[in-house]
């Protein structure tokens, strides 16, 4: 469970208590990520995400090459747990 | 070279395992830290490539695992309460307790959420005001900037109905626990990439000096792991005892400083019993005095609640290197990923649960009876 999933940033927002958010996709899946933890992250930049908090940002080769090896290992499973609706 | 086939480059990957071979002069014994590493070393057949003299032995690697029973029994004293709307990872609600798991909880009529993200219970608390929400607040180093974050939030923003029931696990102490142990026989260690993302790997670098143990930090592809032991390997042969980063395009060596910034912010060192292998000083995180009206321990008054973990699972024995999952009678045939009798079973990163789903039901390894902590190690 420790494993972080990549995701492609596709908006920046922040949301009504101030967090800085995002809606990136996984493969397709778009999921909230908290992007406290790396204020640096833009749209269209890939990011190392783990229980909905972005941990790094990452090169598109390495995010594509270990979403990849995830799917694999089938450990892809958190993304299919439904959000909340805000 | 059956398996080498699958991997995602072939060529390099038997050139690694050539360069692996002709390093090796003498057997040397390596741990791989983390069960994602775990899962991809079985799934990839990695251990059955390598020469005779090398030897994987699978460390506790996974926060579900080493989740002690005792802590499962709280959560479901608190789960069980009319006025809790008890929120987990999806990890730990098929985790055994003593009795049931959160999931029969629920089919019995307890308000067991699964959740995606530990943010997601502030919302659910907004959203029921009267009710008492509680997160069990479970993992390493990787989730505990999550963790951290939903303790700070729900402060902030004065939310009195939510609390943590915290389990948080820190890697170095098992590590240096292990190389402590009278008997132990790890040589060296593969760092868990993912870990110190968020940590950093300084801690690892005390560890390397102090027991003269090389450690490198490397990821989960089948090659980041070969070339892992590769480094490894080097190292010892040639006397060197070293943390060498061999991810550099994810860890950096201070890890993630906001978010190690704001784990510290809210939680502080503690001693923490892990799942079979007991108390270990200073291995886990508990919220600090500022966070406290936050802990669900206090506020429900489960502290009181002791358990004797049972002596039929032999998990414990194989966080700790000590044997491996097909030493086990009730391995595949009365423990099962469907129905399982032990932590290493439950999580998909569990060292019974990848042997098997990658069939190793059936096979022996060789130093499979061998002990890398306990006494019976033969040294």
């Amino acid at each position: 469970m420790c494993l972080a999933i990549p995701g492609k940033i596709i908006e920046l927002r922040t949301d009504a208590d101030g967090v800085r958010m995002a809606r990136a996709t996984f493969g397709g899946i778009v999921k909230e990520v908290c992007l406290e933890f790396t204020p640096e992250a833009k749209v269209d930049d890939y990011i190392l995400v783990h229980v909905g908090f972005a941990l790094n940002t990452v090169d598109e080769e390495e995010a594509k090459q270990t979403f990849e090896l995830l799917r694999e290992l089938g450990q892809l499973d958190e993304l299919d747990i439904p959000e909340l609706s805000s | 070279m059956k398996y080498i086939d699958e991997y995602r480059d072939n060529a390099l990957a038997a050139k690694i395992l050539g360069q692996i071979r002709s390093s090796v002069t003498r057997p040397w014994t390596l741990m791989e830290v983390c069960g994602g590493q775990t899962h991809a070393i079985v799934k990839n057949g990695i251990d059955r490539l390598l020469p005779d003299e090398l030897e994987l032995v699978h460390g506790p690697g996974c926060p579900v695992c080493v989740t002690p029973l005792e802590m499962i029994d709280k959560a479901h004293a608190i789960a069980q309460r009319p006025e809790v709307i008890f929120c987990s990872f999806g990890d730990m609600l098929r985790v055994p307790g003593s009795e049931v798991d959160l999931l029969i909880l629920k089919s019995r009529g307890a308000d067991v959420r699964m959740v995606y993200s530990p943010m997601d219970c502030l919302r659910i608390a907004r959203a029921h005001p009267e009710r008492e929400v509680v997160f069990f607040a479970i993992g390493f180093e990787t989730t505990a900037p999550a963790n951290a974050m939903l303790a700070w939030q729900a402060r902030a923003q004065g939310i009195p109905n939510l609390s943590l029931l915290v389990s948080q696990v820190l890697v170095p102490p098992a590590m240096e626990l292990l190389l402590s142990t009278p008997g132990n026989r790890v040589q060296g260690f593969l760092g868990p990439g993912h870990v110190c993302t968020v940590a950093g790997y300084r801690e690892y670098e005390k560890i390397a000096e102090k027991y003269s143990v090389p450690i490198v930090v490397t990821g989960f592809e089948p090659l980041d792991i070969l070339q892992g032991i590769l480094m490894a390997v080097r190292q010892l042969e040639s006397g060197r005892a070293t943390v060498e980063n061999h991810y550099p395009r994810v860890v950096r060596r201070d890890g993630n400083p906001a978010a190690r910034e704001r784990v510290a912010e809210v939680f502080e060192p503690c001693d923490r019993a892990w799942r079979g292998v007991g108390i270990i000083p200073q291995s886990g995180l508990r919220l600090n005095a500022d966070f406290r009206a936050f802990d669900a321990e206090h506020r429900f008054g489960v502290e009181a609640i002791h358990t004797q973990e049972s002596t039929v699972c032999i998990s414990g024995q194989i966080l700790r290197g000590i044997k491996k999952p097909h030493d086990c009678p009730a391995f595949g045939s009365t423990c099962t990923p469907e129905h399982p009798l032990g932590a290493t079973m439950v999580s998909a990163e569990g060292a019974c649960a990848a042997y098997y789903a990658y069939g190793r039901y059936l096979q022996s390894s060789p130093g499979a009876q061998a002990s890398c902590l306990g006494r019976e190690a033969a040294g």
